[in-house]
């Protein structure tokens, strides 16, 4: 067994992005279920919101990359 | 209404040409991936039978040196090179090397006297550089001759580097000699395993030459549908032009409008070539057997994008933009000593997490796919157990198939994302002021 411990903190950044976007896909289903007609903004606020949360797994993998 | 009808049922139509189009090509692509796949495991199982041999020859009774691994395939397949490979073909690429103390060397890479057919390592040395899977490296040692050289091999040697991490130095065989390899310079001070070495290469690398195709072929598409607007102006759109009305019209009303806002149309055209040449980057390097270049899960590429929406969003910003950043109003002091660095650092972090999301998305979908084409060397063993890489290939082949579709999809989600997170960026930057409820009436 080689690796390293950054490995483990990459891992638990991904299941805190994994639970954000999770509950944000979730929320936005239930939306679009409340109100059809506004299908297109709260698809366009989710993907961005996504992202956003998205951001921070990605400065974690950054993060754990270089301490590895 | 007429209208409307006549083209939703040329839209139907047009779908089922396109789904029987959609049956042929899925056939065809599963049959090429599984022959590709029988080849390169064909060279699988010769390049284990040498290494053996080298085994059995180098250090007799030392075994698991030669395991395949799976990391430094997928990070051999998704990097730079000097070659362009087509299917398993090699195409030699212009060279453009600079030593330091030595000036600039331009030639072919076909000098290097790599195989037409196979895995991109040089049989010959040429001003002491030598092609080796595919990326140009350096002979250290001053020893070394300068002119064409016929080269035996390469090999390579774990040694551990000034923080006692273990990385493995490729050396090349000459007249029964080891001399040691240096790797291209790159930027990123030693943080990725890179750093400044004796040479820098400015080549046009395979990323370039397909950046460059990508770039011919959008102003081609361009060109042509602005050369259909101007023939006939006021008409239905058809063919590829509806295409792209259609994409452009969603960018301008689903992201340049609603974020941006009123100054949406000076920064419309940044954010449709940005767009464009996003989505075009991510299309070309899902073209199978077709080079798999991997130009936007490149950091410097992505960087250069994001530099561009920093500029553009640190050049527009109004003095809205900067109070809200430096001196936050509305909010106690106490609250703003700790806003003030947090929005500062903001700044940079925005273009940072543009630049780390692209690339993170494209090179994560490349590395996933070679690692499923690894499954069979994995579970065949190199080629030494046939039925069990048998197995694989048709695993691996539709788990290939099935990625390439997701991998579709991420194509068209991150150059949507990107280009909406530069508008919001930008709508941020050049908002004008209307907190009625600060002011006091």
């Amino acid at each position: 067994m080689t690796g390293s411990i950054a490995a483990i903190g990459m891992g638990l950044a991904v299941i805190g992005a994994g639970i954000g976007v999770g509950t944000i896909g979730g929320k936005a289903m239930e939306a679009i279920a409340r109100q059809p007609e506004a299908v297109g903004d709260i698809r366009a606020n989710m993907i961005l919101t996504a992202a956003l949360v998205e951001g921070a797994a990605l400065i974690a993998l950054l993060l754990s990359y270089l301490s590895a | 209404m007429r209208t409307f009808a006549a083209i939703f049922k040329k839209m139907i139509k047009f779908r089922q040409i396109l789904i029987c189009k959609k049956l042929i090509f899925t056939l065809l692509f599963s049959y090429g991936l599984l022959t590709g796949q029988s080849q390169q495991e064909g060279q699988g199982a010769q390049h284990t039978e040498s290494a053996d041999h080298a085994a059995q020859d180098a250090h007799p009774g030392q075994e698991g040196h030669h395991e395949f691994d799976p990391a430094s395939t997928a990070f051999h397949h998704i990097s730079d090179q000097n070659i362009y490979s087509i299917g398993p073909f090699n195409i030699p690429l212009p060279c453009l090397l600079y030593t330091k103390g030595q000036g600039w060397d331009i030639f072919s890479s076909s000098r290097f006297g790599f195989d037409g057919y196979g895995h991109g390592d040089g049989h010959k040395a040429y001003q002491q550089f030598v092609l080796h899977e595919g990326q140009v490296m350096r002979v250290q040692d001053p020893s070394f001759p300068t002119d064409e050289v016929e080269i035996q091999g390469f090999t390579a040697k774990e040694e551990a580097d000034d923080k006692g991490k273990k990385i493995e130095i490729p050396y090349v065989l000459y007249q029964g000699h080891e001399y040691r390899l240096d790797k291209k310079s790159t930027a990123d001070g030693g943080l990725f395993g890179g750093g400044l070495t004796s040479f820098y290469d400015f080549s046009l690398g395979k990323n370039a030459i397909s950046m460059l195709i990508v770039c011919l072929l959008l102003g081609w598409m361009f060109i042509s549908i602005a050369g259909t607007y101007r023939r006939n102006p006021g008409r239905a759109p058809k063919g590829l032009q509806n295409m792209m009305e259609m994409v452009i019209l969603f960018i301008r009303d689903e992201v340049a409008k609603p974020f941006i806002g009123a100054k949406w149309e000076k920064f419309f055209p940044f954010l449709l070539s940005l767009f464009f040449f996003i989505l075009g980057l991510n299309l070309f390097g899902q073209v199978p057997f077709f080079g798999g270049s991997n130009v936007t899960g490149n950091l410097s590429v992505t960087m250069v994008l994001a530099l561009l929406a920093f500029i553009l969003t640190t050049v527009n910003g109004n003095k809205h933009y900067w109070q809200h950043i430096l001196w936050m109003p509305g909010v106690p002091a106490w609250v703003k000593t700790i806003l003030t660095p947090v929005e500062i650092l903001g700044i940079f972090i925005k273009p940072l997490t543009l630049m780390l999301r692209l690339f993170a998305n494209i090179t994560a979908g490349h590395m996933t796919l070679v690692v499923f084409v690894s499954l069979i060397f994995i579970f065949g063993k190199s080629g030494q157990n046939v039925p069990a890489s048998l197995g694989a290939s048709v695993g691996s082949g539709l788990l290939s198939i099935f990625m390439m579709a997701i991998e579709l999809l991420v194509a068209f989600i991150q150059a949507y994302v990107f280009t909406l997170l530069t508008a919001s960026y930008l709508g941020a930057a050049t908002e004008e002021h209307h907190h009625a409820e600060e002011k006091p009436h």
